[in-house]
């Protein structure tokens, strides 16, 4: 191991501490006592037990877990299609025009496409809801989605899909049988994304939310304007928790599967 | 082995498996194939071979049907195929990249075609079992593409391209990716197994030892055109162009003026030269004509030999020494290089010659090829 200099010492040092001690802050204030969020009052998990009894909390984490659910798959879907059309689609007239209309919402303010899909189910005269959550995270959640498995299609074989083809396939079963297995890792990441996305996006949601539906983040924000309370704190750590498993997990699987890749590499070394 | 020669293509009789009828194809402003015309018959192993860029992949993917002519039509067994999509054909390929599944095992690869074609479920395993044996890697049906190593990936893309029994199997730089060692093996196993099947097989290579090695005629291709289409040894000892002839070994090539002298020729090429006497394959007018002779087709001495015609005088400029040849590059007093070769038949013979000897190259009347310019 190499020992680090003064300087980059200093310097993560700061950085982890810029990056984690609020966040340490919440989880512990968690656990306090006291009803004042600024004083600690001895160790309690009463905040966890009230945030159970806590309907309205309940009803927006359901929600916010069921506009998730929907509309990742929906951009999941769309975002392939699209994705799909772009990469292997050749040169059809207006590609440049479709790929620059696929790719601007991740540039667009949230503030624009919030407003725009609000002015959009106002004129069509659909009820703002749970349905119109859905259906804003489904389309700007898409793009993020065609931009990683686009990534994935432009580096693998085409004679791949060429090798279906010629096997016997029509277009569509070579799509399934085929290219849909060999970027299925490019479609799970962007699903994650689009469901991370939806889970924690305020501003688009606030603005095509009804009274019907709240979602969590808007139900938070809107609590803490009339002060922060500890059950806040105890949702954050939750919430916190579940990010933290889910990263671990991931980069857990990841390095198996790396391991497991390198085994086989010496495998086919041996036997050829 | 007691067989007639395998001719097809000298007997007016026989019907072409292939026909390639004035297809012309164009990618935008570029030609990659001009009005071509060919047969290949069934059974053949018919190599196109070419630079890169010469068009004969697009051949290729025009009968796999990735492609459609511009004009003109390609006739499979008598029927016009252009407007049939890949998956109705039936053509199979064998790609260079071998573009296996990686997510499905060797079997699972083989059988993926038969899969698709409702065979029942015994019968495909009898099929892919038999193909395992016949490219011999039955131990490695179980194993994921990447599992194996590249020569083994190359039988698996060959077991699986044939596994359905076509009419045509195209095979796409088939053995590019493999070590010069591993690839002289399977040339030989290759032809074996296109002889046991029985298939007719189209190689697209840019190797030409590769294409003279496994094919029972070869078409030499340039910027979209055929150059000539024969069998090997009339490939490599009868081409028909220097173009042909520059690209199938190694050739030395003299420009010179033809003056006719009964059945051979008399071609000037240089001042203070005698001129070289050529026997032309048909008759030719006088006038400019190349003169190309292999370097293997001269022989080099020291002293002046007394029974051939054609004798040049120079010096060794550089040997080049392969093991079993070597090649002397021989500087004629006008700067003329010509390239002359001799079979390193004797171990431990010291070099007969070496640099800046002064040498005597010599060669008969027919073992140049004069072609008209």
């Amino acid at each position: 191991m190499r020992r680090l200099t003064w300087f980059n010492a200093t310097s993560l040092t700061l950085g982890f501490a810029f990056l984690y001690i609020p966040m340490i802050v919440v989880i512990i204030y968690s656990f306090n006592e006291s009803r004042l969020v600024t004083v600690w009052g001895g160790f309690s998990t009463k905040w966890y037990g009230e945030l159970l009894r806590n309907e309205s909390f309940l009803d927006a984490a359901w929600v916010t877990f069921q506009v998730g659910f929907f509309s990742s798959i929906i951009a999941t879907i769309l975002g392939t299609m699209g994705a799909y059309v772009l990469v292997r689609g050749g040169r059809f007239y207006g590609r440049t025009l479709f790929s620059g209309m696929m790719y601007a919402p991740l540039v667009m303010p949230e503030v624009i496409t919030g407003l725009s899909l609000l002015l959009l189910f106002i004129s069509i005269g659909l009820d703002r809801g749970m349905f119109t959550i859905i259906l804003a995270h489904g389309t700007f959640a898409m793009c993020y989605v065609s931009v990683v498995v686009s990534s994935r299609l432009v580096s693998f074989d085409r004679s791949v899909e060429e090798a279906a083809l010629d096997l016997g396939c029509t277009p569509f079963e070579a799509f399934r049988l085929v290219t849909l297995p060999i970027i299925a890792p490019a479609v799970i990441s962007g699903w994650l994304l689009a469901l991370t996305l939806s889970l924690d996006d305020l501003v688009i949601a606030s603005f095509v939310a009804g009274p019907s539906a709240t979602t969590l983040p808007i139900k938070v924000f809107s609590s803490i304007r009339l002060g922060v309370s500890p059950e806040i704190n105890a949702l954050s750590t939750i919430l916190i928790g579940i990010v933290t498993i889910g990263t671990i997990a991931a980069s857990l699987t990841t390095k198996r599967a790396v391991m497991r890749r390198q085994r086989e590499e010496r495998m086919a070394e041996q036997a050829g | 082995m007691p067989q007639t020669a395998f001719e097809p293509w000298n007997d007016p009789d026989a019907k072409p498996l292939i026909q390639f009828r004035n297809v012309s194809k164009r990618f935008g402003d570029f030609t990659a194939i001009d009005d071509l015309s060919i047969d290949i018959f069934e059974r053949e192993f018919f190599a196109l071979l070419g630079p890169s860029g010469c068009g004969k992949t697009t051949m290729m993917r025009m009968l796999a049907g990735f492609e459609t002519p511009t004009s003109g039509t390609i006739m499979l067994d008598g029927q016009d195929i252009s407007p049939i999509p890949p998956n109705k054909r039936s053509v199979n390929m064998m790609f260079q990249s071998y573009a296996l599944f990686p997510h499905l095992t060797v079997y699972e690869n083989i059988a993926f075609g038969l899969r698709r074609s409702k065979m029942p479920k015994d019968e495909i395993d009898a099929r892919v079992k038999q193909m395992l044996k016949l490219v011999q890697i039955e131990k490695f049906g179980a194993r994921k593409p990447e599992q194996i190593s590249g020569g083994q990936r190359q039988r698996v893309a060959l077991a699986r391209a044939l596994a359905k029994g076509p009419k045509l199997l195209l095979l796409d730089e088939p053995l590019s990716a493999l070590d010069k060692k591993l690839r002289q093996d399977t040339q030989f196993e290759l032809m074996d197994i296109q002889e046991k099947t029985g298939t007719t097989f189209v190689v697209v290579t840019h190797d030409q030892e590769e294409a003279m090695t496994v094919a029972s005629r070869v078409a030499v291709m340039d910027h979209g055109k055929l150059k000539q289409v024969d069998t090997p040894d009339r490939i490599y000892e009868a081409p028909n162009s220097t173009y042909v002839a520059d690209f199938i070994g190694d050739v030395n090539i003299i420009e010179g003026y033809a003056t006719k002298q009964g059945d051979t020729v008399s071609i000037a090429w240089s001042e203070g030269h005698s001129p070289i006497i050529g026997t032309p394959s048909k008759p030719i007018a006088d006038g400019k004509v190349s003169f190309a002779i292999r370097p293997e087709k001269i022989a080099i001495s020291a002293e002046r030999p007394t029974d051939r015609n054609n004798i040049v005088h120079g010096k060794v400029l550089d040997i080049a020494y392969l093991g079993n040849l070597s090649t002397y590059h021989v500087a004629l007093p006008d700067g003329t290089i010509i390239k002359a070769q001799t079979a390193n038949s004797r171990r431990r013979s010291s070099r007969p010659f070496t640099w800046d000897d002064e040498v005597w190259l010599s060669w008969t009347d027919t073992a140049g090829i004069v072609l008209e310019s």
